[in-house]
């Protein structure tokens, strides 16, 4: 079957060197010609820091312990196994238990009553039957300062007002001297203490004019002003306050509102001088009205500030009062300009995105919630609170306060649950929705019942404390009892359901 | 072996993890951390300088409260701790080696 064979050699030629050969070719280019340039740059300031931590010792323990694997999880996984059943009894039990509902401990002395620490005033205002127009207490909680005005007149007067400081603090304090009086060639109708310098203070007047005094300095208190400029608001200063730079957070600029519809932002110069840096200008038929509303709204008139409140958790958002009752959201961070053009030397913005529903007369007040980001209250002539939550146009309860006046509304700065309203009736109204969404849970006679009681003011520093001003230039400390400075147990859920509820 | 032993810890680390997590998540929960015999918190689902010091505070009332469980009556122990507060309910669950705190809001 097989036999010998002779296979001949195959000859392969070689492809590489052929390919090699052909594809062989002369090129040539040549490129543009380069051009280059030589520049230097060099800053010329330069800045040296130096800085040291210690190092925590505790931190870095844990963190070694923790990136360290060296745990033994045989012996932590026996150990939870262990305990895991036992825990999650007890944690369903705890959660479905009552057995604490209503029980509190009086760890302190409890003051049972609201009662009055001092009455303050200055003998030559009221003389002059000037009023506390408004009242701020500085920094450190110890400085209460009020100025002294007038509310009840429109009158463009020149008569000499006062702004008086007393710090409680000090021993040998005589309610009937001032530590300080700055006298203001006309009256004073809002002022506002630096929130971290315990001697600055803003001043709005009703010629709209604004000032700052630093109370350190006894000889010339007056460190800064706008002057009467173009930029000046032409209305009474209802409410300034300071409000911190978004760019550098050290810095405050000051925020003024005004009846002239301008809400305006100002810069301190070094000479003292104000100079305005921004500024928003309310008119009418660029407010969102609802439809409901939109036949009330009248004219192109701009539209009266009298109240203003920023929310404590958007820096952004912040809601006004105007005069004629309404009470508006607005934002900083908008970008269309309020027509018409006014003379300023900022372009106005215009700043409204929602209205709510109205009162029937100005809100004096307005004030946002510390404790929750959609809440606020406002506070009306037409004797009504009314507690709005940011995300609907009706209030959320509404309550009369005062068959005449309600000038001024605060939220407590400790109890989320907790309200003091200012009235035409001389009192003071302390309300407590854990106690009572109806009635006021505490009732202050601060003076006889035909003297407007027109500002109040809680202590952040100092919690038992509130400051109310009135008609008849009187200044009174009111130390407040236990259950208005103790927070209760769920509270913030209370708080979250007054906000969660929808109005029928 | 060693490759046989750290697929163990691995699976015991899973379960470790499991078992927390149960835990966390039962209504009311706000933190649970485990903390050795020493004091130092070794699983948490808090931020750091919150562990930090309920692991510290914690671990000492624990080891008072054994004590003074123990100086009553020497042959009684401390089995569980619980502690009501305005605000929370701390529970702790000891043993020799290990805590488990678990902090848990009151129902409402």
């Amino acid at each position: 079957m097989f036999g010998d064979g002779l296979a001949r050699g195959a000859d392969i030629e070689s492809l590489w060197r052929r390919d090699q050969g052909t594809r062989c070719e002369a090129k040539s280019c040549q490129t543009g010609e380069i051009s280059t340039e030589e520049a230097a740059v060099q800053s010329c300031s330069s800045r040296d820091a130096g800085m040291q931590t210690e190092q925590s010792e505790e931190t870095i323990q844990y963190l070694d312990l923790q990136q360290e694997a060296l745990v033994d999880y045989t012996g932590l996984l026996s150990f939870l196994q262990g305990v895991e059943e036992v825990v999650i009894k007890e944690l369903n039990k705890n959660w479905r238990s009552h057995a604490f509902d209503g029980f509190e401990v009086n760890w302190i002395d409890q003051n049972e009553t609201v009662s009055c620490l001092h009455s303050l005033s200055y003998p030559e205002a009221q003389d002059q039957k000037l009023q506390v127009t408004s009242i701020s207490w500085n920094a450190t909680g110890s400085v209460v300062a009020c100025s002294y005005g007038r509310l009840d007149d429109g009158d463009w007067s020149t008569e000499k007002s006062y702004v008086c400081t007393w710090n409680l603090d000090r021993r040998g304090l005589n309610p009937k001297r001032p530590d300080l009086v700055v006298d203001v060639p006309s009256s004073v109708m809002c002022l506002a203490f630096h929130p971290s310098q315990p001697s600055l203070i803003v001043g709005g007047l009703y010629s709209g004019e604004i000032l700052i005094w630093d109370t350190s300095r006894v000889e010339d208190p007056l460190i800064g002003r706008t002057g009467m400029t173009d930029d000046t608001h032409t209305d009474p200063v209802y409410q300034v306050d300071w409000l911190q730079d978004s760019k550098h957070s050290h810095h405050f600029q000051i925020l003024s509102v005004s009846t002239d519809g301008k809400i305006l932002v100002w810069q301190t110069e070094k000479d003292g001088q104000l100079m305005l840096a921004e500024g928003f200008a309310l008119v009418a038929q660029q407010i969102p009205w609802s439809m409901k509303l939109k036949k009330h709204a009248r004219g192109e008139s701009a539209v009266g500030v009298t109240a203003l409140s920023f929310s404590h958790f958007d820096p952004s958002v912040f809601i006004i009062g105007v005069e004629g009752g309404y009470s508006l959201k607005c934002s900083t961070a908008v970008e269309n300009t309020a027509v018409p053009r006014t003379g300023s030397s900022v372009p106005l913005k215009a700043p409204a995105q929602f209205a709510f529903t109205p009162h029937g007369g100005p809100v004096y007040s307005v004030s946002c919630s510390p404790f929750h980001r959609n809440l606020f209250l406002s506070g009306s002539t037409d004797g009504h609170v009314h507690l709005h939550s940011m995300l609907q146009a009706q209030p959320l309860i509404s309550l009369q306060l005062s068959k005449k006046y309600l000038f001024s509304v605060r939220w407590s700065p400790v109890r989320p649950l907790v309200f003091a309203a200012a009235t035409g009736e001389g009192e003071v109204h302390l309300f407590d929705f854990g106690k009572s969404s109806q009635k006021p849970a505490v009732s202050i006679k601060q003076a006889s019942a035909d003297t407007e009681v027109y500002c109040i003011e809680f202590n952040i520093k100092h919690t038992q404390l509130l400051a109310a001003g009135d008609a008849s230039g009187m200044l009174k400390i009111w130390q407040l009892s236990s259950d208005f400075i103790q927070e209760g147990p769920r509270e913030m859920n209370h708080l979250e359901q007054l906000a969660d509820e929808v109005p029928d | 072996t060693v490759n046989f032993l750290y697929f163990c810890d691995l699976f015991f680390k899973a379960e470790v993890e499991e078992t927390l997590k149960r835990i966390q998540a039962h209504k009311g929960v706000i933190g649970t951390i485990v903390v050795n015999a020493e004091g130092i918190p070794i699983r948490t689902t808090l931020d750091n300088s919150t562990t930090v010091q309920y692991a510290g505070l914690l671990h000492q009332l624990t080891m008072k409260a054994r004590s003074t469980v123990r100086d009553i009556d020497p042959q009684n122990d401390l089995t569980f701790l619980r502690i009501r507060s305005k605000k929370h309910e701390i529970m702790v669950a000891p043993d020799k080696e290990y805590l488990l705190i678990v902090i848990q809001n009151p129902c409402e």
